[in-house]
């Protein structure tokens, strides 16, 4: 058999790096597309019975912008987009338990490519979800704004690293107990989700929730993708949903790189 | 290879501070199989943790393949491989895209890490299991596939942390095979570690004994067995010989040592070439006469190395 020796293997850049790691990732989905069928379902789900439910309450009002559908889309879009990647931790977490990640902690790959990779596979069937339910939702009168909602899924996809890394941290800070993981996910995203606007107006509710939600930054991100998904471009929000999603993307990686480096498994 | 100075690493749990690795200085030249050898919490996965980067030192150095692993840990990792104490490979994947997915992750080419992989799919044994999900193989395969795994990029240098930790005797030897066989092709320079004494005494070329952080014993298994232990002559007596035998047997060797047994007492010299000289000394034994219930003369082993140099056996911290 010929002897195999290579020399030094060629310096890779940070994102050929994220390519691998998400591809690598993605991989797993592709190999078993089943479980991609489920995840499409959720979404569809929120949509079917909770928009009929809103459309109810404020009889497709003003509190809506005039439809509640062009209202609550893109609110469930945030959500799919907040289930995925804050879930990112948990494959790790499996993967710290197994062995896996020591041995691809070992190999050159950049530290902070490892979380890329691992969010963006989150955000992958997203950009799927957001196709479809978008297209279910345009015969019951949701107007489609192609160029805005890429946008959008820009400006989500710049969040969806963030907090995909934020869980990666978590993830490792909780390697010797699985359920802190689950716990602090859980009982973090739906306060999250519910002071953003996301599911329900803030406008109706009290004060101080409303003060609250100014200082969650998936706030700005719900405004900025009504804004978007609702087929304008002008509008100031949109910076700040920008502002608050790069803020949040550069905040995850910096924890997430620091725990990595900290991390004695 | 590899050279460090007084490398060494504490970790502080609550308000302790721990010692694990105290100062170690070590060199490995190109092509040689090393093996640590220790009993668990000795520091020997600390120090292999430091020698692939994966660890920070906190003082001393390490050049890794020339290397230091302190100021480019990330260049370290490039030219090693590393095959940990779990399992390498995730087990929602499937074997070949691991197998790839590795390469590119050391920046292979698509082409180059195919090639590579279905080599050491052959050389493995592992072609059958391709397109199989990791988390369906055996505890022997998934090993395989972590040598396969750890090997892709062909490092000079290869990492093993207890490589057949919890394998059956016959995967174990199936495995070494395998290992010994990839090094006999590429001339690989191999670091492992152990707490089992007959993989060290079998494989390595060179045993490195560690123990509470530092290194005890440094040398080939054969030399450390001659030096620090030697044979062994071993008799049974009934209690009222033991005086006489111990006085006869004094005389015989060193290290007289003494241990209660259902017969009697048993009694062990050291003496060179114990199975030579046992028919004289039980001839001389029952020229005294003391009658040998029994008798037994014993090649020293690594564990006895490790007995006379800490007093302790490694025997007894197995788990």
């Amino acid at each position: 058999m010929a002897v195999l020796t290579l020399p030094v293997p060629a310096r890779t850049n940070v994102v050929t790096d994220v390519g691998h790691v998400w591809w690598r990732e993605t991989l797993t989905i592709l190999r078993d597309p089943f479980s991609l069928i489920f995840s499409l379902l959720q979404p569809l789900v929120f949509l079917g019975l909770f928009g009929p439910l809103l459309s109810g309450l404020a009889g497709n009002g003003e509190l809506f912008g005039g439809s509640s559908l062009q209202w609550f889309l893109p609110g469930v879009v945030v959500m799919i987009t907040m289930f995925g990647t804050s879930m990112t931790g948990s494959t790790l977490q499996f993967e710290i338990m197994t062995g896996a990640f020591e041995r691809i902690l070992a190999t050159p790959l950049s530290r902070s490519a490892l979380m890329i990779g691992r969010a963006l596979k989150e955000l992958t069937p997203l950009v799927v979800q957001a196709a479809i339910i978008t297209l279910v939702a345009i015969p019951f009168g949701f107007v489609l704004h192609p160029l805005h909602v890429l946008v959008g899924l820009l400006i989500l996809g710049i969040f969806g690293v963030g907090v995909g890394a934020l869980s990666y941290a978590l993830a490792i800070a909780a390697r010797k107990t699985e359920w802190i993981f689950w716990a602090v996910q859980q009982s973090l995203l739906f306060p999250l989700l519910i002071l953003s606007g996301m599911m329900l107006p803030l406008e109706t509710g009290p004060g101080w929730m409303q003060v609250v939600s100014k200082f969650n930054p998936l706030t700005y991100v719900v405004d900025a993708e009504r804004i978007l998904f609702a087929g304008s471009l002008g509008d100031v929000k949109i910076l700040w949903g920008l502002v608050a999603a790069l803020v949040t993307a550069a905040i995850g990686l910096w924890v997430g790189i620091r725990s990595i480096r900290k991390a004695t498994i | 290879m590899i050279h460090t100075e007084s490398l060494a690493r504490t970790f502080t749990v609550g308000k302790e501070t721990i010692e694990a690795v105290r100062g170690i200085d070590l060199d490995v030249a190109e092509g040689e199989l090393v093996a640590f050898l220790g009993p668990n919490g000795a520091g020997k996965s600390t120090t292999l943790r430091m020698l692939t980067s994966l660890l920070p030192p906190t003082s001393g150095s390490a050049t890794v393949a020339g290397v230091d692993v302190v100021a480019a840990p990330a260049e370290v990792r490039r030219r090693i491989g590393y095959i940990g104490q779990k399992d390498g490979a995730g087990h929602n994947h499937r074997v070949w895209d691991e197998l790839l997915m590795q390469g590119r992750f050391y920046g292979m080419s698509k082409a180059d890490a195919a090639a590579s992989g279905e080599e050491l799919l052959h050389t493995l044994d592992l072609e059958a299991l391709r397109m199989r999900k990791v988390s369906s193989l055996s505890g022997g395969q998934k090993r395989r596939l972590d040598i396969a795994l750890g090997l892709i990029h062909a490092p000079s240098l290869l990492f093993l942390d207890e490589p057949s930790t919890g394998m059956d005797p016959q995967n174990r030897a199936n495995l070494w095979e395998h290992i010994m066989r990839i090094r006999e092709q590429r001339g690989t320079t191999i670091v492992l570690t152990t707490h089992y004494l007959d993989e060290a005494d079998a494989m390595a070329e060179r045993v490195v004994i560690i123990d509470d952080g530092t290194i005890i014993a440094d040398d080939t298994a054969e030399t450390l067995k001659a030096k620090q232990a030697g044979d062994r002559l071993t008799v049974v007596v009934r209690p009222a010989d033991a005086a006489a035998a111990r006085a006869l047997l004094g005389t015989e060797g060193s290290e007289l040592a003494e241990r209660p047994d259902d017969d009697g007492t048993a009694l062990s010299v050291r003496v060179d070439a114990a199975s030579h000289a046992m028919p004289g000394v039980l001839a001389r034994l029952r020229d005294a006469g003391v009658d040998v219930v029994a008798a037994a003369a014993r090649r020293p082993t690594l564990d006895d190395v490790f007995l006379n140099l800490t007093g302790r056996s490694l025997r007894e911290g197995e788990s």
